[in-house]
């Protein structure tokens, strides 16, 4: 019969197209792989670039893009998860909820070049005297406003996640709403925000465009977070563009690579625990 | 006078996991009769029905042993074509689920997908399903708009002549009426009587009343097996088994 | 007691404050692009910057015509590229899988999402450039058309995400409803339920358009960087994003050309806000459609 035998064919594209997704997401990850271990080492990972990157190692951007991720939380985790604890214990939904909320989703949607030409003009140009211009302040400043949204959102439904009926719980005891916060809900909140500020730490390690503009290649170990410097990404845009040296590239790329393969293995894990810890509940 | 057998159901026993929920039934419907099982909730009523169009088998996990015959060939064999079987008995359920489309689409889906193209035949056959679930005065002005604007009795009898439209021999109801008020409730039990003339039914209801209203055969359902069946009048008068008076008589249920 | 409130008053404050940063921040940028780049409509006109294509900073003139179309191009060709592959993925997911196949396929679309898009332009430049240029008989492969399959590549994940969502959000009804008439599976996904999920999957779709659009690393190492107006699917081009890449190392802070990157920069960021509120009402209006 026709329907049969449509159905049958139909079945065999949808798994055909799986296939696709797994063999697309194995040709990216592999050809990283392949084209950098070669270069891959303890060394390459903690010496100095020498010969303008064409030997050596990639310590300074590795150390940049550690400090331009630790200033981004330092900025978003406080601010974002803050502002998760207004909107689900401080405020009934309304008017002041929906509005924090639209803008944390458009804030969200904005472009990643657009995140750098702002930061351009208001770091490196406006705030210069504070920033230090180019700088990795500016930079990590501009990534934490970035993420900001996602650890809001994540923050919000970890903390909703926490039953309404705890809250009533410790009230009932005599508690105060501070005091219930601090030790009912963030707690039993904490694996949601874990999960949530080790998401946004992959993005902001992962962005080029935002801090293009102000941290360009530096082979020196940043002193200060007020000087220029260098980030896994941004070096690996102007190797791979300028053609400098593809083998460094591939080196650069598969540091970046392992690091985000890592967050997201973490980020597995938590889910997992998560899910066990809502069903026990 | 006796009609022949539509449905031979056989030590029919199912389980949902190792949950048996229906244990040991044997039933027999009577061709272009109506035969209404009852029974308290969660008793199989419905779970039972759903074997004789092998809706089951869309569950993980279930297990069915014995046999449904319609029309003599039991249709759990391993060569029979659910496609086909469902083309002859058809359902109507609890809650009337008349598809997201217009009500032209919505009762040419069932010949459109066993490869009816043809506009005209198509047309003809909406206006014959469409009046035999007395539903064609309502709805015949406007067949292109939405059927979830109609009113939930109309959209049960959409559902109605939606499976009238694949022309089935047998048609299951299963609790159809349990969602609508009771002028639609009415209506619908009209319909029913007035399709036994040309389908074999069999019909679920949790309203005794209904059942007693409708039905010929009537069946009584407890905690998964069939306990009592014969004719409607003599089941209502003369329940046979103690259970059955008490439900009958509302003493649980 | 007393001292309880007065806490919590303080702390209510200071987080309130921390909410309003969200707002803040996105009236700053509004107020900063607009500040970067609304002074270049005192020496050109708006129509002149839309609808010019001659872009050569030295000689004043700022047509960004090519750039818009580049990025339309491109934007296309990466939906129609992705779009039917992620809408059978979807399906794969939410009807067809079984759970084994489901725990490998779901969390490699979810790794494929978090791979930064610089890494996506390092692999698109060598092996997808070089594809086009064997596969097409092209002098270089850097394209228009490298630029879209790469942009396919990246916005699958938010396409698959949001159908699978939509698709599985249809009531069961519908299903039990199509298999009673005697249909196949194919046919109910088919003809009830891609159907009835269609305002989720455009919603994903036109999120996805905005991602695309947005999108800048994978773009320029592709696409050839050439400043003219694109001819064709083949030829290299120039998008919104790349431009502004390219051209802010060069450009003197406050000249006219740096206001003409910022404008640049605006036409997405309009494009994409307009974007997400379309789609927050489409997928609120699918998910209130079978209250």
């Amino acid at each position: 019969m026709l329907s049969k035998t449509t159905d049958r064919l139909a079945k065999i594209w949808l798994w055909m197209s799986a296939l696709a997704i797994i063999l697309i997401l194995l040709s990216v990850l592999g050809y990283i792989f392949i084209n950098g271990i070669g270069i891959m080492s303890v060394s390459f990972l903690l010496d100095m670039p020498k010969n303008n990157w064409r030997e050596g190692g990639i310590l300074p951007a590795i150390l940049g893009s550690l400090i331009v991720v630790f200033v981004a939380l330092a900025f978003a985790a406080p601010v974002g998860v803050g502002t998760a604890v207004y909107l689900t214990e401080f405020r009934k939904e309304g008017l002041v909820t929906r509005i924090i909320r639209i803008s944390s989703d458009a804030l969200n949607a904005v472009p990643s070049i657009v995140f750098g030409l702002f930061g351009l003009s208001l770091f490196v140009f406006y705030l210069k005297d504070y920033t230090g211009g180019p700088s990795l302040l500016s930079a990590g400043l501009t990534l934490g406003f970035m993420i900001l949204p996602t650890i809001i959102r994540t923050s919000e439904v970890a903390m909703r996640g926490v039953p309404y009926a705890e809250r009533m719980e410790s009230f009932g005891l005599g508690a105060s709403k501070l005091q219930t916060i601090k030790n009912i809900v963030l707690p039993g909140a904490v694996p949601g925000i874990a999960t949530g500020l080790i998401l946004s730490i992959g993005r902001a390690v992962g962005e080029t465009a935002p801090i293009i503009f102000m941290v360009a290649l530096n082979p020196t170990v940043p002193k200060s977070l007020f000087g220029s410097g260098n980030t896994l990404t941004t070096q690996l845009y102007y190797l791979a563009m300028e053609g400098i040296s593809m083998k460094v590239a591939f080196g650069t790329a598969l540091t970046l690579m392992l690091v985000i393969l890592t967050l997201n293995a973490i980020t597995r894990v938590f889910k997992k625990r998560l899910s066990r810890n809502l069903r026990r509940g | 006078m006796e009609s022949k057998s539509k449905i031979e159901v056989k030590n029919l026993n199912l389980w949902y996991g190792d949950k048996p929920a229906l244990k040991d039934n044997n039933l027999s419907v009577k061709e272009k009769r109506v035969t209404a099982l009852i029974g308290p909730s969660g008793c199989g009523k419905s779970t039972f029905v759903r074997c004789i169009n092998r809706m089951n088998d869309l569950i993980d996990g279930v297990r069915i042993t014995g046999s449904v015959l319609l029309d003599g060939k039991n249709i759990y064999d391993k060569d029979v074509d659910v496609v086909a079987l469902r083309k002859m008995v058809g359902m109507v359920f609890q809650r009337p689920n008349p598809f997201p489309m217009s009500i032209f689409d919505n009762i040419a889906y069932g010949p459109r997908i066993h490869g009816i193209k043809d506009k005209d035949t198509l047309r003809k056959i909406v206006e014959e399903s469409l009046v035999g679930a007395a539903l064609w005065n309502e709805v015949s002005d406007r067949l292109g708009t939405n059927a979830l604007d109609l009113s939930g009795g109309q959209q049960q009898r959409l559902c109605i002549a939606r499976s009238l439209a694949v022309k089935p021999e047998v048609i299951l109801f299963d609790e159809p009426c349990s969602a609508l008020d009771p002028i639609a409730t009415g209506k619908i039990e009209d319909l029913i009587h007035e399709l036994r003339k040309k389908y074999t039914i069999v019909i679920v209801t949790h309203n005794m009343q209904q059942a007693a209203r409708v039905s010929d055969y009537t069946g009584f359902f407890l905690l998964g097996k069939l306990l009592e069946f014969g004719k409607t009048r003599d089941i209502f008068e003369n329940p046979k088994k103690k259970e059955t008076e008490d439900y009958i008589t509302g003493r649980f249920g | 007691m007393k001292e309880q409130f007065t806490w919590e008053k303080i702390v209510g404050a200071v987080l309130m404050l921390f909410s309003v940063t969200a707002l803040v921040i996105l009236l700053l940028i509004m107020l900063f692009i607009l500040d970067g780049g609304l002074p270049l409509f005192n020496k050109v006109s708006v129509f002149d910057f839309l609808l010019g294509d001659k872009w050569m900073p030295a000689k004043g003139l700022f047509g960004a015509s090519q750039f818009i179309i580049a990025a339309l191009l491109v934007t296309f060709g990466a939906v129609l590229i992705s779009v039917p592959l992620g809408i059978s993925c979807a399906i794969f997911l939410a009807e067809i899988a079984p759970p084994w196949a489901k725990s490998i396929v779901r969390p490699a679309i979810d790794l494929m999402a978090g791979i930064p898009s610089i890494i996506y332009g390092v692999f698109a430049l060598i092996v997808i450039v070089n594809l086009v240029r064997v596969a097409f008989n092209v002098a270089s492969g850097e394209t228009i058309l490298a630029a879209s399959i790469i942009l396919a590549i990246m916005i699958l994940p938010i396409i698959i995400s949001i159908s699978q969502d939509s698709i599985e959000s249809v009531p069961k009804l519908y299903k039990e409803g199509s298999y009673a008439l005697g249909a196949t599976d194919w046919q109910t996904i088919r003809r009830v339920l891609v159907p009835a999920a269609g305002p989720g999957i455009i919603a994903g779709i036109i999120l996805a358009m905005g991602r695309a659009i947005g999108e800048t690393m994978a773009v320029v190492l592709v696409i050839g960087n050439v400043e003219k107006m694109p001819s064709g699917l083949l030829s290299p081009g120039e998008t919104l994003t790349s431009a502004i890449l390219l051209e802010m190392g060069e450009a003197v802070v406050k000249s006219t050309q740096y206001n003409a990157l910022f404008c640049l920069g605006l036409v997405p960021f309009i494009l994409v806000l307009i974007m997400s509120i379309l789609s927050s009402r489409l997928i609120t209006k699918s998910k209130g459609r079978f209250a």
